[in-house]
């Protein structure tokens, strides 16, 4: 395994190739560490001495003392990154982030330039990323060293992508549902790096409880199997992969031959290693994000909690259809507890319809009885937030304060966010899974309710299908954990 | 096939009418050569033979239908299994991933349902298992008109079986078991086309 620690948790940064002009990537990249708060050293390497952004700037790596930066992000040209790479080795630099393109993607000359890198580094023992790619940002260490913008909160989701535009949208992804990333790395060309090096670290990374990786091509697949393996059983890993529906079938004279697609192959691969795979982008962000704040199930039967009929119905055919979840059925002893709770029109069965439940004021104590009760393994409770979009109407409106509005927009939004909060202390005691899903994530992202969720630390789900979706990830791995460590 | 654990149906090969063969009728004749892939779509499978004339015939005329192409050419007699339901289990050499298992619903409809389902040779009892409970069709493995459910451990010993003979024979590059068919519960292999070349690593 490659020590990428030098990478992500270096105790100084150089960017070679700093740079006066905001557009170029030795200017942003500098701003970005800068920007963010990278605690440790920030160097700057330009052939001309100077200052840039209140950072002095070097014309030799000579004059950075020996052991101040373990980290060198490359935004200079091909024709002198070999050398620098050699000084910088010299002062003690670990680690090299080469975001400079004009290698292999660039023709003939520019794969023979990255050979000589790769085997320059190799020579210096110096971990290499890239070339050709957006960098890393590594939020525990306040580390935003990348040619982009998107600097996720701090959380356990670790991110390696051959593509640097699908870091971009997972960071951005997190950084809008407030779950946080502990690394995130583009890896360029992958010269010397590549995104089962960046896997295998992140399986021993303490920040990291969770991988999200984007692939394409994968070289040598039986050799990405075998190291996948090991390291899926250890920490959940969720893959996102581009090219899918490409073509790839072979001409094949056996039927077997025939039906084998890569993408069938790859499937099967996935299945086989415990990679939970995802088939779109925010399907894959949302199952890492289940995983980084969600305990596993240890069963498939979910109930659900619902506000209104509708939304429980079609939760309930979700459910219906997931492969690795069961719509719960509630045994005698739980729906006497909930005849004890609920106004009588309740539902009687899962889904349980909470109609009613918001004025007596119940749906705590209900949530209770169900995530505790032991023939339910999950919950997907629908309907936070709907009490303070009403308060929202009323606070915008000419009518408000007056009329005893102030009062009751004060009790709806405490509501919701004691609904909120209930669900996620419920989860955390039971060890049971529970999601809350309404659309005021997106529609109303400042809703006391989805405030309270995303504050608890939780996804707020855009729709009950997206729920259960990332649910039925996490039960199929969970089954998978669970019958090769069991045996049965 | 059946030394890797794989169930076939009894066989004798001949090359004319006048061989000796010792099976109980009804039995199934089949062209086979080693550059005959699809032999239904040619028309080289003679189904539901129940005399010893029928038979003269069928292998006669199977004979004649050989083409030069077809180089050395044999007939195959086996007995005739009957089940209702057909799965297709094989090995393929991928370019990336090596020797590949592959588990379906099968017969001629195999390649347009594609309810198939993947994994890497050599596979696990679990992995096995876990490709029977993959496929769409699951109704299709339970009790189904008359007959039993499929036995899921003798498909499992037959999937092992199979990954591990891609590995241990590197010369295979692909192998079609197909019809696997169910009978009274039990996958039978009534037919197998092998594909050997230099190397499946």
């Amino acid at each position: 395994m490659l020590d990428l620690r030098p990478l992500f948790e270096p105790n100084g940064v150089i960017v070679a190739g700093a740079s006066t002009h905001p557009g170029k990537f030795g200017f942003v990249s500098l701003h970005n560490i800068l920007r963010c708060g990278f605690a440790g050293q920030v160097f700057a390497l330009a052939r001309d001495e100077g200052e840039i952004l209140g950072v002095q700037v070097l014309d030799s790596p000579e004059k950075i003392p020996h052991g101040a930066a373990e980290l060198l992000f490359i935004c200079t040209p091909t024709a002198v990154n070999e050398q620098l790479l050699r000084d910088c080795a010299a002062r003690g630099v670990k680690a090299a982030f080469c975001a400079a393109g004009g290698y292999s993607e660039a023709g003939p000359e520019g794969i023979e330039a990255e050979q000589r890198l790769v085997a320059v580094a190799e020579e210096l023992g110096m971990v290499l990323a890239g070339p050709n790619g957006q960098g890393i940002t590594s939020p525990p260490a306040n580390l935003c060293a990348q040619i982009t913008a998107p600097y996720p909160p701090a959380g356990s989701i670790a991110i390696a992508s051959q593509s640097g535009n699908f870091v971009s949208s997972f960071n951005n992804y997190a950084a809008n549902a407030g779950i946080g990333v502990s690394r995130s790395v583009s890896a360029g060309n992958a010269a010397s790096t590549g995104v089962i090096d960046y896997l295998e670290w992140f399986t021993e990374d303490d920040a990291t409880s969770v991988s999200l990786i984007y692939v394409e091509g994968i070289e040598d697949g039986r050799d990405f199997y075998e190291r996948i393996k090991p390291l899926a059983r250890k920490k959940p890993i969720v893959v996102l992969k581009g090219g899918a529906t490409a073509g790839g079938q072979q001409a094949a004279a056996s039927h077997t031959g025939a039906l084998a697609s890569d993408d069938a192959v790859f499937d099967g691969m996935a299945r086989q290693a415990g990679i939970v795979r995802a088939s779109t982008v925010e399907e894959a962000f949302e199952a890492a994000a289940t995983f980084a704040t969600q305990p596993l199930p240890t069963g498939r039967n979910t109930a659900v909690l619902t506000t209104a009929g509708g939304w429980g119905v079609v939760t309930a055919d979700a459910l219906t259809t997931a492969k690795n979840l069961d719509l719960a059925e509630l045994p005698s002893d739980l729906m006497a507890a909930l005849d004890e709770k609920l106004p009588p029109r309740w539902s009687k069965g899962n889904p349980i319809d909470l109609a009613g439940g918001e004025t007596r004021d119940t749906i705590p104590e209900v949530m209770e009885l169900v995530a505790q009760h032991e023939s339910i393994d999950a919950v997907v409770y629908l309907g936070v937030g709907i009490q303070s979009n009403q308060a929202s109407l009323m606070k915008s409106g000419q009518f408000y304060p007056d009329h005893g509005l102030e009062r009751i927009v004060d009790f709806h939004e405490r509501q919701d966010a004691r609904y909120a909060v209930a669900a996620a202390e419920l989860s955390e005691s039971t060890g049971k899974p529970i999601l809350t899903a309404t659309e005021l994530a997106v529609a109303q992202p400042d809703n006391p309710g989805v405030v309270a969720t995303r504050e608890a630390g939780r996804l707020c789900y855009p729709t009950s299908n997206r729920a259960v979706t990332a649910l039925d990830h996490l039960a199929w791995y969970a089954e998978f954990r669970r019958r090769r460590t069991t045996g049965s | 096939m059946a030394a890797a654990g794989v169930p076939v149906s009894a066989f004798v090969t001949v090359t004319s009418s006048n061989d000796p063969i010792d099976l109980e009728f009804p039995v199934v004749a089949k062209l086979c050569g080693d550059t005959i892939a699809h032999k239904s779509e040619r028309g080289l499978v003679r189904l539901n033979i129940n005399s010893a004339e029928d038979l003269t015939t069928a292998v006669d005329d199977l004979l004649a239908a050989a083409t030069p192409d077809d180089g050395d050419v044999s007939v195959l007699v086996s007995t005739m299994i009957e089940g209702r339901r057909e799965l297709i289990a094989g090995i393929t050499t991928d370019p990336q991933f090596g020797a590949t298992l592959m588990l379906g619903f099968g017969g001629i409809l195999a390649e347009a349902v594609a309810d198939v389902t993947f994994r890497l040779a050599p596979v696990t009892a679990i992995d096995a298992e876990e490709m029977i409970d993959e496929l769409s069709s699951q109704k299709l493995l339970g009790a189904f008109r008359g007959e039993p459910a499929v036995d899921r451990a003798q498909l499992v010993s037959l999937l092992v079986g199979l990954s591990e003979l891609a590995v241990e024979r590197q010369d295979i590059v692909s192998i079609d078991l197909n019809p696997l068919i169910i009978a009274e519960g039990k996958p039978i292999a009534v037919d197998a086309l092998v594909e050997l070349g230099a190397t499946n690593a």
